[in-house]
């Protein structure tokens, strides 16, 4: 049974990991959201495509823009699962997808090599998967190591 | 021919000029640039300001080595399509970034795909005289990746 999947990162760094998350989304029904429409040509044929506004801690208006645009999405495709390489989309999204009943996964950035990032301790308690990628920086109580991009 | 790409966000006089002045010395090499905000201006190497994504995809593809500082987004694209990659980190003291996680990232760097890293300009010049020496990136899937992979399908059909 094919899982419906919202996966979802701000760009540059966060959306070249998010990439190389893609193999474990192909056998399911998944879509994508980002910030740069150019990046469409980097996902499967087929699976679906946003383009969302990139905001920062700065930009309160950017937040109220996308969180509607998350808003909008989630309407349309019903998440099952919600996974995120961060940052401030991915976070949006995490917190709605934990409030409609999604399953959530946080992959904190290969970038926070000596400590987890701002945005990833804070949404640590909405992540049923909270990941970071550095095996040093896993602690008992979280976040987790299982793997990492490079 | 060789890329430098140093990002878009802030200067990196360092670098630029590092590979500028071995650019001089080596006139045979083509090296071409995308020095962002960099105030440097090369004068042995072909540059812009910022290249669009279709034609940085394009330089990208066709360079034997990338330089470049040590940000994320560069290693991964490194590593998906095999390349010969020199980083050097960006300093927070020398007003090249906000924060020194280059510099954490730089340490760390070593021992995955065969990247070279050099913490300064000197060990930049050296890497540079024998740059053929350096490993194209595994484009090979990693064990780490490979577990990380696992554990997200196990947790989405779960």
């Amino acid at each position: 049974m094919k899982k419906r999947i919202l996966a979802v990162s701000s760009g540059g760094g966060h959306w070249v990991q998010l990439r190389r998350l893609l193999p474990a989304f192909e056998e399911q029904d998944s879509a994508y959201v980002t910030v740069h429409a150019d990046y469409k040509m980097d996902i499967p044929s087929g699976a679906r495509f946003y383009a969302v506004r990139d905001a920062t801690r700065w930009d309160r208006w950017g937040f109220v823009v996308l969180l509607l645009q998350l808003v909008w999405i989630f309407w349309r495709e019903r998440p099952q699962v919600v996974v995120s390489t961060g940052a401030a989309p991915g976070y949006f999204a995490l917190r709605l997808g934990k409030l409609l009943g999604a399953k959530t996964v946080w992959i904190d950035s290969v970038a926070n090599v000596e400590e987890v990032s701002l945005s990833g301790r804070r949404i640590a308690k909405y992540a049923d998967l909270w990941l970071t990628q550095w095996p040093h920086l896993a602690t008992p109580t979280g976040p987790r190591y299982l793997g990492s991009v490079l | 021919m060789m890329l430098l790409t140093v990002g878009s966000q802030m200067q990196f006089d360092r670098l630029v000029k590092a590979v500028d002045a071995w650019a001089i010395d080596n006139p045979s090499v083509r090296i071409f640039a995308q020095i962002g905000k960099t105030d440097y201006r090369p004068q042995a190497m072909e540059w812009v300001t910022l290249l669009g994504p279709e034609e940085y995809r394009k330089r990208f593809d066709e360079a034997e080595l990338i330089i470049s500082h040590a940000g994320m987004g560069t290693v991964i694209s490194a590593a998906d399509h095999g390349k010969r990659l020199l980083v050097m980190p960006r300093r927070e003291i020398l007003s090249e970034t906000r924060n020194d996680h280059q510099v954490a990232t730089a340490k760390w760097l070593p021992g995955h795909f065969g990247i070279r890293v050099a913490m300064d300009e000197n060990e930049l010049t050296q890497a540079l005289e024998h740059w053929q020496d350096i490993a194209p990136c595994s484009s090979e899937d990693s064990d780490a990746r490979n577990d990380l992979l696992a554990a997200i399908r196990q947790f989405v059909n779960g």
